[in-house]
């Protein structure tokens, strides 16, 4: 199996604060992974550094073989274009539709002809469960549910590798949020994903995580397959998973 | 595995047939290439035959593009065929091709003008009946604290007395002091041809004290405190504060609205007093270096030829202004919608509008003045 994403002796501080003291993990191609933890732990801002918003202290993130920690601009741009992110709020730009917003970077970084775009804009609002009668609203006009689904599909547009969530499911009921599972699955299946997730939604955890990571106290305490992490002796394990459900 | 950029063609045309292979990726950015090598080789009424045998592999826009072309050929009853090896290729082909999508649902229907002008009046009706539903509610209070006097939020007036009137004293004197100096600098050079230049004190003391000094000061501070009551109520109703406040039980018509209006309304006869002030100390400035009229001869002039009236009808103004002002600037910010572009059009909205209220209840007021006779 290839490796997407490798961290090695990743390092943050704020500050006084450190954050995380030394993290190695890494992703395969095409599982979903999921960065866990108590509040607090540094799981976002770990995302954070995987597609530079946020400086790394010390070591080193690899994504398709680059290190984010240290690149160059043009580098970092042909990136940028190979992934998608989906922020918690959406993060649509407000003052466009549904259709500008997804249309935007096909418009941007391709020579693609209108009626192409709208096709290819046509399929991932389809794709992500949105009708099409939706892609002439604005953000504002929207419930919460569908805003993550057309975050979703803007972070699709440009057919990306792989995909960041940051707590895909938080702040949907519990049927919305089992749909989203689900489209995630699906979309994995479809286009051959690599998806990265920051989540606090138990089932969702359950239902959708191939492997996944658990920062607690600066360091990851447990990893690998689900099964494997609970059975662990650790008392943010046994309290998270252990809670009745 | 980042996308490559590499796609090569070879293609061969013969019986009214093209042969047309492609070896590389298939992606958003390869795309535009293809789709011209393939339409400068296509000769009309020809059949198609795509090798998709080297493809390592292709995106869903290339898996759009190929299914589109499968469409015109079968419209035209010419013959398509493909082959392909990869089985990854495959299935994002398929993935594409059973998605039979209505794509005349997303062709954006442009409302004709009869129908956005009516949607426009509507919602500016709508949004007047808004306004008067606010007016109602500011009213009802208004009455509310006057028999609770005592959950009247005196801390919230004093700060917005300080930040709104108080820290608006320096640029209210200051550009009043300048007007007054170019009102007497303009007028003293009409005046001298007649040698009329002690009529200077006539013409600053009425237009000052009537007009100017509460229209400067108005302006000022809509453009001041309006702008910032619009925007921080704005900004309070996108983060959901002020519904946070309605379900608590605090009312922001109590906590917000109406300390803002009670403040400004107290500061705003001081503002104007301060205007007065600094204008004439322009105008005397003036008058003092440019026609000869010492300090003394200008107050003793003003204090024969000014009538009183004339300086308190232009403190009796400031009240209203303020009310307009404030009024306008918060309903502006509670009109705000959740989205950013929003707080800025509304910004400006409300500095214009409250302006042309102003000057609109300047022009009642000079109308019922002038017919009471003062």
């Amino acid at each position: 199996m290839k490796k997407i994403i490798d961290v090695k002796d990743l390092y943050t501080q704020f500050g006084a604060n450190v954050v995380h003291a030394g993290l190695n993990f890494h992703i395969n191609e095409g599982e979903i992974y999921g960065i866990l933890g108590p509040s607090g732990c540094g799981k976002s801002t770990v995302l954070r550094e995987m597609v530079m918003l946020q400086a790394v202290s010390g070591g080193s993130i690899e994504i398709f073989g680059r290190d984010v920690a240290n690149i160059s601009y043009d580098d970092a741009q042909e990136l940028r274009k190979n992934w998608g992110v989906l922020f918690q709020g959406g993060a649509l730009f407000s003052s466009l539709t549904l259709y500008e917003n997804i249309a935007l970077p096909l418009q941007e970084y391709t020579k693609l002809d209108k009626n192409l775009i709208s096709e290819i804009v046509a399929y991932k609002i389809d794709i992500v469960g949105l009708k099409p009668k939706d892609a002439y609203l604005y953000p504002s006009q929207i419930s919460g549910g569908m805003k993550k689904k057309a975050a979703l599909a803007r972070a699709l547009s440009l057919d990306p590798k792989l995909l960041f969530l940051d707590e895909p499911t938080s702040g949907l009921d519990p049927i919305s949020a089992r749909e989203f599972d689900k489209l995630i699955l699906k979309l994995r299946d479809l286009l051959g994903l690599t998806v990265v997730m920051v989540s606090h939604d138990l089932k969702s955890i359950y239902d959708t995580l191939d492997r996944a990571a658990i920062i607690d106290n600066k360091v990851i305490v447990a990893q690998g397959k689900l099964d494997d992490i609970i059975s662990m002796d650790n008392q943010f394990i046994q309290t998270f998973f252990k809670a009745d459900i | 595995m980042l996308s490559k950029k590499n796609l090569s063609f070879t293609s061969s045309f013969a019986n009214n047939r093209l042969d047309f292979s492609l070896a590389g990726e298939i992606n958003l950015y390869t795309l535009v290439s293809f789709e011209k090598e393939l339409e400068s080789k296509l000769r009309n009424g020809s059949e198609l035959f795509l090798n998709l045998d080297d493809i390592t592999s292709i995106d869903t826009a290339g898996a759009i593009y190929i299914n589109k072309l499968e469409q015109t050929f079968t419209e035209k009853q010419l013959a398509f065929s493909l082959t392909c090896k990869n089985e990854q290729v495959i299935s994002t082909l398929k993935t594409i091709h059973v998605l039979h999508l209505d794509l005349e649902e997303f062709v954006y229907k442009q409302p004709s003008f009869i129908e956005k002008l009516g949607e426009d009046a509507v919602l500016r009706m709508k949004k007047f009946v808004e306004f008067l539903s606010f007016f109602g509610q500011i009213s009802y209070g208004f009455f509310y604290l006057f028999k609770h006097l005592r959950s009247l939020r005196y801390k919230e007036i004093f700060f917005e007395i300080n930040e709104n009137a108080i820290k608006a004293f320096g640029i209210v004197a200051l550009t009043s002091f300048l007007v007054g100096v170019v009102m007497a600098y303009q007028s003293s050079v009409q005046l001298k041809i007649y040698g009329a230049n002690i009529f200077i004190v006539d013409m600053l003391g009425i237009s000052i004290f009537r007009e100017l000094a509460p229209l400067l000061t108005a302006i000022v501070i809509a453009g001041r405190s309006g702008s910032s009551f619009t925007a921080q109520i704005g900004a309070m109703k996108i983060t959901e504060e002020l519904d946070a406040m309605r379900t608590m039980g605090f009312d922001p018509i109590v906590f917000l609205v109406i300390p803002r209006i009670i403040a400004l309304m107290l500061m705003m006869p001081l503002l104007i007093f301060v205007s007065d002030v600094t204008g004439l100390l322009g105008g005397m400035l003036v008058a003092n270096l440019d026609l000869g009229i010492s300090t003394s001869l200008f107050l003793d002039r003003l204090n024969e030829v000014v009538a009183a009236k004339h300086f308190f009808v232009g403190i009796a103004k400031g009240p209203f202004f303020a009310f307009l002002i404030a009024s306008i600037g918060i309903f502006r910010g509670m009109l705000v919608k959740d989205d950013t572009q929003s707080i800025g059009i509304n910004t400006t909205k409300s500095v214009v509008e409250s302006i042309f209220a102003v000057i609109v209840c300047d022009a009642v007021f000079s109308i019922i003045f002038t017919n009471l006779g003062i």
